[in-house]
């Protein structure tokens, strides 16, 4: 097949390059090495001239696969991106003359470096296919919303606005969910002093007199199937009709529930009416309307309240929220408020233990309260009890160290949000499992809970989750992005905020949904790897039906069909590759990334007889974190060992074992595999991959051993894209390890 | 229960922000402990600034009257510069004393507490402060023994306070003071009234 393929190399002089290698060597390497049909050196390559140079050998027909030798892959992508040819790229800046000192001694083996970089790129390229849409596209300008409340408001509105069409599916009888249960909202606005109107009504009114939003009350979601661009959605009404819609993307913005105080006994709510939670709270505020709040009890006018913040919450006790709902503090101060306004003489005491008032406002928040006569008590309080009319509140005074009590007419707990986010998907699984392995062993107890989407998804009905409940997304780098595609979270189901994060959240959450539907109409990739064309395809003939890829795959993409084969839903797949790498029997693969563009590479790197004393490091590194470290050593001109070979892979998921078998086979001495960091708190950009290739890597050693080689020899690391000391170190400590236990005996 | 003895209600933190020089500011603590932290003699304190901040919004009305702590305060002003809050803690805690001092609940025998009324005496008298009556009240302030051996101990530097002109012997007989006496005194009578009519609200002991 590579005889068909044009193959043209071109070799950049410019950055030093051309100073620092032997070019027609290099030139040398790319014809009679990888058998390319003609390779042309550039003073300046990805000057408007030399752009030019590639473009008019495209358009001639001389070539449809390209080498470029010149910076890192991830340099000039803007110039050296062509359209219709598959193209790799070979990296002499970043990855060889800046990391190699320029002395004579160094020369030899950078030369030798450069010329491996040279015949890996070449063989990468042989191996690809310029990726082209699959043509299993749609493209539907709508966008459905789940959830009627202040986020999936804001978001509809957004949506609009942008010139695309929504659709709200919402639970209850009405919009607006739990803003609408607020009497005013945290203050949003400089100077941040006094509680602000929720805004709610204007914003129903606004989402009701739009022509592009569709609002079903009284309805869910009973099913989900298809892809991005192309969703198919069973919208069923209380009353039993169910209507199909197509969508391009979805919202869930399905919102939170407040935790059930009546777990915490000991502060007597449900015991006596007058504590309350904060929609307590709210609800006699609303009812005050600006006029003396009265508690529920005996509708005395209330002179003294008492916050007790955190409740049952930031606490690792059994039944408790183990973290903190960042709006609770704000609230607080906000309610307290309420008081101090209508009459300052009410005595209105905060009792934290840390008070929190994150974003632009909270501090000013903060102090106004002070201004107005809140107090601040740093303390812990452990019981609220009736006593006689009043409550009776026990409490720790952190600052003075000692037990106190004090007296209010109202006490207001401050409980934490809890995610609608429907069922745990995981839970499931694990029940399932349990189940089949034996009879009597104990199943997994699972909070019951409806499905919000009802995902005609093999892997469950629900977005999976994280922690506590919250769907899984990037709280940092990629929020809103859950691992359903074109499916995005916002709002407290994602995690908890307040009013002012979750209109950013919905804003934030409608452009991805646009985003994900304009792709996915061009059959292009969503983050993080957004615009790539290519998508998994597998090989009938010699899939075992092992399902791997379908279990592994982090974001829902494959399902199977009624013989247990895959079925890839390209839209839905992020091209991580991860399906790649788990398959063992290696029939997936993608036009531009296989495990031949990879595995061609790997061996085509010269490998010099044990005698020689040059060792081999083959390095897989994940292109979002570990490569632009690489990258940025480079850039820093930190040096490191001139033995190594460094490979970018999508993602460390995307990592097969041959890939790292074949290179012990081939003599490589060492390797190392860099990925993101894994677990609760990953930076992954595909979630589980770097989890996924951790779990494979822990039998590297069997292999090692049946080779009758050291384990030292393969190695696998957490990278951030931060470590860029690191890098190296990692790098040269393997070239010490190999000087120390000697060279690898498979060499041929 | 009456209100008044109700711990962690406002009465106290009300009293103190009506009577006490910049009293109002006690409210906008934090409790970031800053202000403890910065205080050279922070250690020697019985309750630093923080703390007393806190008692008086715990409602501590006595315990922070009679304390000796605000007391200890030198006027470096390390608090004021440091404090996030911008709170002028140097002067409430001149205020807390002042009051304290007013109510007669003061610590008995604090010697900031009796050096600051033998400065007061001393200026108050003529609206001047007589240097060498000041210094010579404080040598003898705790007894006439200690205060001869104070004095003879200090009689190179009076010697050379006088050479340099910068002590006149002579002031021990009256000495300067301002131009209108009687004005003074007046308005300090005046002074006193406002103070005594707004803490006339607040029990005595
Ligand atoms: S594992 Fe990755 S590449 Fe494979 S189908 Fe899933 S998302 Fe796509
Ligand atoms: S530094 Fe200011 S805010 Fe901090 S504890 Fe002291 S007075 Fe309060
Ligand atoms: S001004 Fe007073 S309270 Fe403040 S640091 Fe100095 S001595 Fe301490």
């Amino acid at each position: 097949m590579a005889e068909k393929k044009k193959l043209g190399a071109y070799i950049c002089k410019g950055c030093g390059i051309g100073d620092r290698l032997d070019i027609a060597q290099l030139k040398k390497t790319a014809t009679r090495e990888g058998k390319f049909a003609f390779a042309k050196d550039h003073d300046f390559l990805c000057n408007s001239d030399g752009v030019k140079m590639i473009q008019a050998d495209i358009d001639a027909g001389e070539v449809d696969h390209i080498m470029i030798a010149a910076c890192s892959r991830r340099a000039k992508t803007d110039a050296f991106r062509f359209d219709n040819v598959a193209m790799s790229r070979a990296n002499l800046r970043e990855g060889v003359i800046w990391v190699r000192p320029d002395t004579e001694e160094a020369e030899e083996t950078t030369q030798e470096m450069a010329d491996d970089y040279i015949r890996m790129a070449c063989a990468e390229v042989k191996f690809m296919n310029p990726p082209s849409p699959s043509g299993e596209q749609g493209r539907v300008d709508h966008v459905l919303i789940v959830g009627g409340g202040f986020t999936g408001l804001t978001a509809a509105v957004e949506i609009a606005k942008a010139g695309y069409k929504a659709t709200i599916v919402e639970q209850t009888g009405n919009l607006g969910g739990i803003a609408r249960q607020l009497y005013k909202r945290i203050p949003t606005k400089a100077p941040y002093i006094d509680p602000q109107d929720t805004g709610i009504d204007a914003l129903i009114k606004q989402v009701e007199e739009n022509d592009n939003i569709t609002v079903h009350l009284n309805s869910t979601v009973t099913k989900t199937s298809g892809a991005p661009g192309r969703f198919s959605v069973d919208i069923s009404q209380e009353s039993g009709s169910t209507k199909t819609e197509n969508f391009g993307s979805i919202i869930q913005a399905s919102g939170f529930k407040l935790y059930d105080a009546n777990k915490l006994p000991e502060f007597s709510y449900g015991k006596s009416p007058d504590v309350v939670d904060q929609l307590g709270l709210e609800a006699l505020a609303k009812a005050a309307n600006g006029g003396a709040i009265k508690r529920p009890s005996d509708g005395k006018e209330v002179e003294s309240v008492i916050f007790v913040q955190c409740a049952g919450q930031r606490s690792e006790k059994e039944g408790h929220l183990n973290y903190c709902s960042g709006h609770c503090c704000m609230t607080s101060i906000k309610q307290a408020m309420y008081f101090k306004d209508t009459n300052p003489d009410i005595d209105t005491m905060v009792v934290y233990s840390e008070l929190r008032t994150p974003g632009a406002g909270g501090e000013d928040i903060y102090r106004s309260g002070q201004q107005k006569g809140v107090t601040f008590t740093k303390g812990i309080v452990s019981e609220v009890t009736p006593n006689g009319g009043n409550l009776k509140v026990k409490f720790k005074d952190l600052i003075l160290d000692e037990e106190v009590e004090s007296e209010a007419d109202l006490v207001v707990l401050a409980t934490g949000m809890e995610p609608k986010s429907g069922v745990n998907i995981d839970a499931i699984i694990v029940e399932e499992e349990e189940d089949e392995s034996e009879e009597n062993s104990k199943t997994i107890p699972i909070v019951p809970a409806e499905s919000v989407l009802n995902l005609d998804y093999r892997q469950g009905p629900d977005l999976p989750q994280l922690v506590s409940g919250f769907t899984d997304s990037h709280f940092i780098c990629f929020p809103y992005e859950t691992r359903r595609t074109g499916i995005y979270a916002a709002g407290p189901v994602r995690r908890p905020m307040d009013m002012k994060q979750a209109s950013e959240d919905a804003t934030g959450a409608a452009l991805k949904a646009i985003q994900a539907l304009e792709n996915a109409a061009l059959g292009r990739a969503a983050h993080p790897r957004a615009g790539d064309l290519s998508f998994p395809r597998f090989r009938k003939e010699g899939c075992t039906q092992c399902k791997r890829c379908t279990v592994e795959c982090p974001f829902g993409a494959i399902n199977e069909d009624e013989d247990g084969y895959p079925v890839f839903n390209e839209a839905r797949c992020r091209r991580c590759g991860t399906c790649m790498g788990a398959c063992p029997v290696r029939v997936i693969s993608f036009e531009n990334y296989s495990v031949d563009t990879i595995g061609q590479a790997i061996k085509a790197v010269d490998i010099p007889d044990e005698f020689d004393e040059k060792p081999r490091i083959l390095v897989l590194a994940c292109e979002n974190d570990a490569y632009p470290a690489l990258d940025m050593a480079g850039m820093n001109r930190i040096e490191y060992s001139a033995y190594v070979r460094i490979a970018p892979v999508r993602c460390l998921g995307s990592v097969s074992m041959s890939w790292v078998t074949d290179a012990l086979n081939n003599g490589y001495d060492g390797i190392i595999l860099m990925g993101c960091q894994k677990g609760e708190d990953y930076q992954c950009h595909f979630v589980k991959g770097s989890e996924m290739a951790h779990t494979r890597m822990s039998k590297v050693d069997d292999t090692l051993t049946q080779l009758q080689l050291e384990t030292e020899r393969v190695e696998t690391h957490e990278i951030a894209i931060s470590d860029i000391q690191r890098v190296p170190e990692i790098i040269n400590n393997m070239a010490a390890t190999i000087e120390k236990i000697g060279m690898s005996p498979l060499k041929f | 229960m009456s209100s008044n003895t109700i711990k962690y209600r406002n009465s106290f933190l009300r009293e103190v922000e009506a009577n006490v020089e910049e009293g109002e500011w006690v409210r906008m603590c934090m409790q970031c402990g800053v202000c403890s932290g910065s205080c050279p003699l922070g250690p020697h304190w019985e309750h630093p600034p923080q703390e007393l901040f806190m008692m008086i919004r715990a409602g501590k009305r006595e315990e922070v009257l009679s304390s000796s702590s605000m007391w200890m305060c030198t006027s470096c002003y390390n608090c004021i510069v440091r404090c996030p809050r911008e709170l002028p803690i140097t002067h409430i805690m001149h205020g807390l004393a002042h009051y304290a001092h007013k109510l007669g609940l003061a610590p008995k025998n604090q010697p900031t507490k009796k050096f600051a009324q033998l400065f007061w005496d001393n200026l108050s008298k003529k609206g001047r402060v007589n240097e060498l009556k000041l210094g010579l009240s404080l040598y003898f302030m705790n007894g006439f023994g200690e205060g001869i051996k104070t004095a003879l101990k200090m009689k190179d530097i009076g010697l050379g306070m006088y050479k340099a002109k910068r002590m006149n012997p002579f002031e021990i007989f009256g000495g300067h003071g301002c131009k209108d006496k009687k004005g003074l005194q007046a308005i300090l009578k005046k002074a006193r009234e406002i103070e005594d009519a707004k803490a006339d609200q607040y029990p005595k002991v």
